[in-house]
Formats: C-alpha cells, sequence, structure tokens
C-alpha cells in the first residue's frame, strides 16, 4: 500500500530554505491533477497559467527576501461554488455556465494573501445539493479514487476525490448537510465544517444561509489546522461571521487529548449503520480510550427530527437564495419568451437540474401561505430543540464521536432515482449544521471491500480546535489517514 | 368642525376612512446593505457593486447610520422602539429586484405605534388632529425599469437598489383627503427637521400607497377598502382621494358591495385602474433574513438618541405661538421652512420682537428667497442684520415702506443698516417740532379739506396727511404725523 505525509506545511520552510521553487511545487500538482483527472472528472477548469505566473511571482519575492505567507507556494483547489476572479463560477449548474465572478471570495483573498496559488476548480453536486456529485449539471459524475465505479460522496466530491489522489494541496469545500464531511468520509480524507460563523461566507454561492459553511478536505487534521488558520476569522462583508478571537490551531493540536471526556450519541448508532463502518468506528473509539479520552453515553433525543428539519429549513432558504438566477440579471434566458412571467418560467426550468428544482418546490411550498407555520416555522422550533440537545450534551462532555455516513462510497446510479434514500446519506451530518457545532470526518478504516470509513467529532460552538485536536491525537497513533487509493498520483 | 369644500363626502350620508403608507428615502451616505454611494440623478447603473446587483455569492451588511435614523424618525413620532429587531426577506420576481427577494422587516419592525400630530386651516380655523401610526420599518429600494418608447424593450437602472427606504404605516385615522394631505406634509416636515431625507417627491424620496374605504357616518366599522399604489405627489393623493372616495360613495349608494383591488392612479385623467385583484393578491412568503443577525438597540443607545433629538415642528408651532406670541399663520408658515424657522431664531438673538421680526422674515425674506429660488440662509442678508433693519423700523428710524430699499441695499454685503439708510437719504423724521410746523403749513394752506375734516370726513384727515408726507419727501414719520393733524385740528 502506498502511503502519503502531509505536506502542505512543509512547503513554506522548503521555499525558504531554497529546496524548491514556487514554480516546481506548481507544475508537480498540476502533474498530479493531470494525472488522476481523467479517470476521476474531479475539476471543472484547472488554472495552469495563471497558477505558472503566480508562482514565478512568488519565486522572484523570494528571491528579493520577502516574508512569504503561512502558506506560501501552497497549490489550492476552490469548490465551483466560491467566487474566483480567476474562470468561471458555475456551482455545476447550466443556470449559469459562464458566469465570471467580478471579485475573490474572502477565502480565497485570504489564502492569497498567505500566498497559496489556485490552481483549479472542483466539480460538485448542482448548487451543493446532493451526496454523490452525480448531480453535477456541468461536468457530470466524480468517481471515487478507491473505486471508480463509485461515487465520491457530495457535495464536495471533486475536492474529496483530489484531496485522496494527490497530496501537498489545499482543498477548499463547503458543506451545508454533510458536504464535506460525508464526501471525506467516503474517499478517506479529513475534512472540517466549521463552526457557523468561524469561516466567512462571503463570495460563496448560497445554497441555504443559516446552515452553509465553508471548509477544507486534507490528508491530515494537521493540515486542516493549518488552512483554517489562515481561512478563519471575523469579515466586516460578512454580518455572520464571528468576531471571537481565532485560536492558535497548530499549536492547539499538540496538546494531550488525556482527560477530555467524549460523548457517544445512543441516537448516532441506528440499526441502519452499517455493519462495517459501526466495527471500524468502534474500533476506532476504543483509539480514543487507549489515549485517555474518557468516553460515556450522552443522549441527543431530537436526532430524528433532524433531517426532515433540516430537508425544510435548507429548501426553505434555497428557493429564495436561487430566486436571483431568473434569466434577467442572472443566468440562462429562454430564447423567445413570450412576457415576462414566460422568461422567468422558462429560463428558471431549462436552466435547473431536477434536484435543484425538487428542493426549489420544496421550499417555496414551506413558506407558502398556509404552510409557512405547519412547515417551516415548526422545523425552525425543532432546529431549536436539536441545538438544545447539543448545549445540554457539551455540559456533559468535551466531544461527541459518532460515525460520518450511515454507509461506504455506493456505486454511480444507485441512489440518483429516489431522492429519499439519498437524503438518508446525511442523517449523521445535518445536526452539526442545524446546531452551528464545528464537525471533523477522519478515516478510521477501511471495509473489507477496501472502501473507506469516516469517523465523526462534533464540538461546542467555536471550538473546532478541539475536534481538530482529537482528530490530530488519532492520526498520531494510526495510519489510517495515510493509506492511499488505487487512483493516487502523489510520489 | 365644519368640513371643508374638498370633502366628497360633504352632506352625504358616508364617511371615509383613510390610511396611508408613506415610504421615505433616507439620505444615508451609503446604501441599505453596501457602500455604494447613495445618490439621485446618476448616470443609470454607475452607483453599483456586487452586494446590490445582488450578485451571487454578495452579502448584505446593515447600514449602522440608517438604523439610527430611522430610531430617530420612530422617537420623534413617540413610537415604541424595538430592542431587538431584525429583517426579513420579501420574495417575488421583478427585473427591478436584481436578487428575487428584497431585504425587508416583517414581524419585528424597528418602530411600533406612535402618532403624527398635524393642523391645517379650514373654514373653521386652524385644525389640530393626532394620526396614529401601525409601524415604522427599514427595508431596501428596489431598482427603477425604464421601459423605451418605440420599440419593445426595457433597460433597469439599479442606482436605487439598495437605498435605505423608510415605511411608515399609519393607522386608518383620517377621514378627508384634507387630513391625509396635512398627513403626509406633517411626516415631510418631520423627516426635514430630523435632516434624514429631501422626501422629495418628484425625485421620488417620498412615495405614497393609500387605503380607502367608505362607511355610513356614525359607524366604526371598517369595510372593505382598496388599495392604490405609488402616488407621487401630495396633489395626486388628494386627487387620488378625492376620486376614489367619490366612486366607492356612488357604488354603496346604488347597494353594490365593493371589490377590494389594488389600484393605479392616473393623475392626467384623474381616475383609477385596477392593478390587481384579491387573489392575484402575492404571497410574499416572508422568513428571517439568515444573512444579517438580528439587531440589539441597547437601552443607552436609545437615550442618547432621544436626548440628540431636534425640536419637532408640533412643539416649535406651539412654542412659537406660545411662548413668542405669534399669530398661528406667521408660526406656520415659519415652522414648515425648516431654513426660515432658524433664520427667525437666530434674528431674535439680536432683537427680541418676535412679532415685528416673523413678518418681516414670512414677507420680505420669503418673497425674496421664493422669487431667487434659495433658501433664506443663502439671500446675503444675515439674520442680525435683517433684525437690525426691523429694530430701525420699530424705533421710527426709517418708515415699513422705505424699510424695503434698505433692504434691498443691504443685501450682498454687510454694511450695517444705519449707514444704509443714511446713505439712500431714508432716515425717518420723527422730531415732533419738525413735524407740527410742517403740519401747520399743511393745514394753512388746505382750508377746504380741514372744514370737511370738522364736519366728519375721515377721508380728508387722509389727505392732509398725504401732503404732510410729502412735503418731508416721504420722511416724516406717520404715526406721528396722523397724531398732530389731530391734535391741530381738535378732533
Ligand atoms: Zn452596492
Amino acid at each position: 500500500m502506498t502511503t502519503r505525509e502531509a505536506s502542505i506545511i512543509e512547503i513554506r520552510d522548503s521555499l525558504l530554505a531554497g529546496r524548491t521553487k514556487a514554480v516546481e511545487v506548481i507544475h508537480e500538482a498540476l502533474r498530479q491533477i493531470r494525472a488522476v483527472d481523467p479517470q476521476l472528472r474531479a475539476t471543472s477548469q484547472i488554472f495552469q497559467e495563471e497558477a505558472l505566473a503566480r508562482a514565478e511571482e512568488l519565486d522572484m519575492k523570494l528571491k528579493k527576501g520577502e516574508e512569504p505567507g503561512l502558506l506560501a507556494g501552497v497549490p489550492f483547489t476552490v469548490k465551483d461554488n466560491i467566487c474566483t476572479r480567476t474562470g468561471t463560477t458555475t456551482a455545476a449548474s447550466k443556470i449559469i455556465p459562464t458566469f465570471r465572478a467580478p471579485y475573490d471570495a474572502t477565502v480565497v483573498l485570504k489564502l492569497l494573501a498567505a500566498g497559496a496559488i489556485p490552481i483549479a476548480k472542483t466539480n460538485m453536486d448542482e448548487f451543493g445539493m446532493g451526496s454523490s456529485t452525480e448531480n453535477s449539471a456541468t461536468v457530470g459524475p466524480t468517481r471515487n479514487p478507491w473505486r471508480t465505479t463509485h461515487v465520491p460522496g457530495g457535495s464536495s466530491g471533486g475536492a474529496a476525490a483530489l484531496a485522496a489522489a494527490t497530496r501537498g494541496m489545499l482543498h477548499l469545500g463547503s458543506d451545508t448537510g454533510g458536504s464535506i464531511r460525508q464526501p471525506a468520509s467516503y474517499c478517506g480524507v479529513t475534512g472540517i465544517k466549521p463552526s457557523y460563523g468561524r469561516v466567512s461566507r462571503y463570495g460563496l454561492l448560497a445554497f441555504a444561509s443559516s446552515l452553509d459553511q465553508i471548509g477544507v478536505l486534507q490528508s491530515s487534521a494537521r493540515e486542516c489546522a493549518a488552512a483554517l488558520s489562515v481561512i478563519a476569522g471575523r469579515d466586516p462583508m460578512d454580518s455572520t461571521s464571528a468576531s471571537r478571537a481565532v485560536p492558535h490551531y497548530l499549536g492547539e493540536l499538540e496538546r494531550d487529548v488525556r482527560g477530555l471526556r467524549l460523548g457517544i450519541p445512543t441516537e448516532y448508532f441506528p440499526d441502519a449503520i452499517d455493519a462495517e463502518v459501526r466495527a471500524r468506528v468502534q474500533e476506532g473509539i476504543d483509539v480514543f480510550r487507549r489515549l485517555g479520552v474518557e468516553t460515556r453515553e450522552v443522549s441527543l433525543p431530537h436526532t430524528r427530527y433532524a433531517n426532515p428539519t433540516y430537508v425544510l429549513i435548507s429548501a426553505a432558504e434555497a428557493s429564495s437564495n436561487l430566486a436571483r438566477y431568473d434569466g434577467v440579471h442572472y443566468g440562462h434566458r429562454a430564447r423567445n419568451p413570450q412576457g415576462l412571467v414566460e422568461l422567468y418560467a422558462r429560463s428558471r426550468a431549462e436552466g435547473f437540474g431536477a434536484e435543484v428544482k425538487r428542493r426549489i418546490m420544496v421550499g417555496t411550498f414551506v413558506l407558502s401561505a398556509g404552510y409557512h407555520e405547519a412547515f417551516y416555522n415548526k422545523a425552525c422550533k425543532v432546529r431549536k430543540l436539536i441545538r438544545q440537545d447539543f448545549e445540554s450534551a457539551f455540559k456533559e462532555v468535551d466531544a461527541i464521536v459518532c460515525p460520518t455516513s450511515p454507509v461506504t462510497a455506493f456505486p454511480i446510479g444507485a441512489k440518483i432515482d429516489d431522492p429519499l434514500k439519498l437524503y438518508a446519506v446525511d442523517i449523521l451530518t445535518v445536526p452539526a449544521n442545524l446546531a452551528t457545532v464545528p464537525g471533523i470526518s477522519f478515516p478510521c478504516g477501511l471495509t473489507s471491500e477496501k472502501l473507506p470509513v469516516g469517523l465523526q467529532i462534533y464540538g461546542r460552538p467555536f471550538e473546532d480546535h478541539t475536534v481538530l485536536r482529537l482528530a490530530h491525537a488519532f492520526q498520531m497513533t494510526t495510519k489510517f489517514h495515510l493509506a492511499a487509493p488505487p487512483v493516487y498520483a502523489g510520489s | 368642525m365644519t368640513k371643508s369644500k374638498s370633502d366628497p363626502t360633504d352632506g352625504t350620508p358616508f364617511e371615509a376612512v383613510i390610511g396611508l403608507e408613506a415610504h421615505v428615502q433616507l439620505k444615508t451616505r451609503s446604501k441599505m446593505f453596501c457602500g455604494c454611494e447613495n445618490r439621485f440623478g446618476a448616470e443609470p447603473n454607475t452607483l453599483v457593486c456586487p452586494v446590490c446587483l445582488g450578485h451571487p455569492g454578495s452579502l448584505p451588511v446593515v447600514n449602522r447610520q440608517a438604523m439610527e435614523w430611522a430610531a430617530r424618525v420612530g422617537l420623534a413620532c413617540g413610537c415604541e422602539i424595538a430592542r431587538f429587531t431584525k429583517f426579513d426577506r420579501k420574495n417575488y420576481y421583478y427585473p427591478d429586484l436584481p436578487k428575487g427577494y428584497q431585504i425587508s422587516q416583517y414581524d419585528l419592525p424597528i418602530c411600533n405605534g406612535g402618532e403624527v400630530e398635524v393642523h391645517f386651516a379650514n373654514d373653521s380655523g386652524v385644525v389640530r388632529r393626532k394620526i396614529g401610526l401601525v409601524r415604522i420599518h427599514l427595508e431596501e429600494d428596489a431598482g427603477k425599469n425604464i421601459h423605451a418608447e418605440a420599440r419593445p424593450e426595457s433597460w433597469v437602472d439599479l442606482n436605487r437598489a439598495g437605498v435605505p427606504l423608510l415605511e411608515i404605516v399609519s393607522k386608518p385615522d383620517m377621514h378627508t383627503p384634507e387630513e391625509a394631505g396635512a398627513y403626509l406634509r406633517m411626516l415631510r416636515l418631520i423627516m426635514l427637521y430630523l435632516g434624514v431625507s429631501d422626501c422629495n417627491m418628484e425625485e421620488g424620496t417620498l412615495r405614497c400607497d393609500v387605503n380607502i374605504s367608505v362607511r355610513p357616518r356614525g359607524s366604526t366599522h371598517l369595510e372593505t377598502r382598496t388599495e392604490i399604489k405609488n402616488l407621487n405627489s401630495f396633489t395626486h393623493v388628494e386627487n387620488a382621494l378625492q376620486h376614489e372616495i367619490t366612486r366607492q360613495m356612488k357604488i354603496k349608494a346604488r347597494g353594490e358591495k365593493i371589490v377590494q383591488q389594488t389600484l393605479l392612479f392616473d393623475p392626467e385623467k384623474g381616475e383609477t385602474r385596477v392593478m390587481r385583484g384579491k387573489e392575484e393578491a402575492h404571497d410574499y412568503r416572508y422568513f428571517p433574513e439568515p444573512d444579517l443577525a438580528p439587531w440589539i438597540f441597547s437601552e443607552e443607545w436609545i437615550e442618547s438618541l432621544r436626548k440628540s433629538l431636534p425640536e419637532m415642528p408640533a412643539v416649535r408651532l406651539q412654542r412659537f405661538q406660545g411662548a413668542l406670541g405669534l399669530s398661528p399663520y406667521h408660526a406656520d408658515v415659519l415652522v414648515r421652512d425648516v431654513v426660515m424657522a432658524e433664520f427667525f431664531e437666530e434674528a431674535l438673538e439680536t432683537y427680541d420682537k418676535a412679532q415685528s421680526v416673523a413678518n418681516w422674515v414670512t414677507n420680505v425674506v420669503r418673497e425674496e428667497s421664493n422669487a431667487r429660488g434659495i433658501s433664506a440662509k443663502e439671500i446675503g442678508i444675515s439674520p442680525a442684520r435683517l433684525a437690525g433693519l426691523v429694530r430701525a423700523i420699530d424705533e421710527g428710524k426709517v418708515s415699513n415702506q422705505k424699510a424695503r430699499d434698505v433692504f434691498k441695499a443691504m443685501l450682498g454685503n454687510t454694511r450695517a443698516v444705519a449707514e444704509v439708510i443714511g446713505e439712500l437719504g431714508l432716515e425717518q423724521i420723527s422730531d415732533d417740532s419738525f413735524i407740527r410746523n410742517a403740519v401747520k403749513e399743511v393745514i394753512g394752506k388746505h382750508p377746504g379739506p380741514v372744514e370737511d375734516v370738522k364736519k366728519g370726513k375721515e377721508n380728508s384727515i387722509n389727505f392732509l396727511v398725504g401732503q404732510v408726507m410729502r412735503q418731508s419727501k416721504g420722511k416724516a414719520n406717520p404715526g406721528i404725523v396722523l397724531k398732530l393733524v389731530k391734535e391741530e385740528l381738535g378732533v
């Protein structure tokens, strides 16, 4: 089995020591992407010229002795729903197939300021709606590097597949109900959805504003910590971003986890969980016990309402967030419409994919007069209860551990025709978004079919450093995160 | 109170019930949710950015000045200021609305309750009334659709999109078009006093929707109403109400029912036409704006705003009439013009005979500023110098009539009153012995009129006074001349 070491943190030092040049780092990253992309279809665009130009610029600066940023020379990929001045931002939708953002998202600006270099945009489910990256209207399905007949999970499936199949890059994803953690789990990488408000959403094409959060997918918790230390923090352009101080994530990793209390919620181990997933997760929990972490059972009694609550709230917000793609200001415009109403109706009917339309219709329905109280308002009340579940649990424990997904990666086409089956894949990840808590998924072994299983840790709001610290401690004593998939380009 | 002639229900068994929704554009430096300049009359689509264009990925940030001004308006109207307020999305499609929703306020507006005291003159003198308010909330304005005359094309100008808009909803407390007009004028005055809006109906910074129903006089029941949208002048408001009240009375007189409708007023034809019926009413699917955190007003902040409020028109009107003893007419004219009222008050610091100063300010100063289309402060005479002129008149140094020439000569320079009077040779003669000599001379010359006076012909006194004035080249004090003529003739 090939193994890989975390490396984005070392790039800066290598540049400073003159062991390598930024241009070489970018060439290597491009080589890796080109080696795996024909099989995986993980990217939507590759910024070869722009990336090399930036790398040359960085090399010049280093030559002049300028102090490089924390992530100097680190190639990064951007999920296609995050705005970049370079290239297009399509959210994998045919409704804005050529949209060129006039600005960079705040996370992109922060990475650029830290010396990182955008190299590609990654494939996804249209507008983040999906758990398999099969709903990409622009690129088509992305494939799982562990088995290319299988999905990588979604919606950040392109980022997850690349994170698994390459090394030495940073991958920006977004997570509305599990869109970072579930593909991280299916592809055997480490993905963090930070606390809501920890990372600016400015420049993220909104799916559900109160649930969306930008995060990263990496080979290790340590890489995640390095990335988060650059992208986290208050953004005056995003009123929902938090002003509390950003902890020193890399420093926090080194603190001993002995004595931390880890909660095991009974509700997160239902019968529907695949037996092998259950076994790997239990073994993972044993690793924590050996590390001196206390474990105890906790209860999150409203868990079973989390998925319907998520479906209603995310659809309601999506129906409004996606209203701007109406053929008048943005997006695909129908030809020769008879009047304004037909212009709207046909442009949207032609431009959006089936899953997006389904959610817009659900969202419009649950906000409509007569149904608003029974659906949307009720869902908001249940969301509060779910949040309170976590608040109570976090009085007894410092973090919560559970599987990331009830199942492992499934074959392409297996669930796409049954939206309810597909939504069920999210049941263990949506509570983090509803409760605005941080969640991390990292590999805890493979099934007999050689498919990765993800372990998930939830923390208190703004204790992203605690979930990173636990994952890091786990990765210091295990080698699951170092396992490379069959499709792997890292050397 | 007798009804004025403009009341179409006068002499009928009906009473009209009128409520107003006024939209006031705040003249904050920047727009409601972005940093774009807030200004009227720029080239189309030049005052725009990703936020007010509704660009994918952009997020709103609340303009603190707009929040403060909205609270100030609320405090000036005696509203309860919400300690906790939030924004909501009002979802609908229209080309002038780039996001497909308007950020507005639904169930927790900034201000609740309150009232506006209006006063207006009619047959029975000055009427004062208090019009109740339901609420005041803040929202963003939409852009402007511009339709081509000859071709089937429309354009959208988004300079206005995102401008802070205050919606002020009155109770259905008004019964005549005149009352409604007076209310709207007072609202405008309040905004001018607070300096938060120009309330220029031509530029659309004040717009108005009205609700009208008609009921049997004496009834307290609220009957089916119609709404007339987008009235953009005080005259249109009054004319539209006249028309609609008359139309509804005719329908009711025939024993038919009023249909709930939204109407548009055609000022050219003086008619209304149906815009949409009840069944076509929008379902705006309001829900809390997830991109903005709720807004908390602290007690201290509200108190500091309350303390910084200027004197409001109704209070000033009472002070001018009460403490200063002005006539209702003069007090009213001054209060309606913020700059003129300030000019008046500054003049009082030099000369405190309020009514004399008021006469001059509301008459000569006003004529001058109106004729030149500039404010009282710009006509070229300081309040102190004007006060000096009024004092000179009161002290008999110049006649009221000649003082107008002095006033003209004082414009645009800084010369003292006495100097100008002297230079023009317009000093008034109030010396008794000098005038008595002139009177004696005139009486000697005109025995006929003297006889007439003694027979009781009042007019002849005026003739003799005129002769004295002529002989003194208009400089004699006419009051003293009259007194001495009467004395000499013993009448
Ligand atoms: Zn703007």
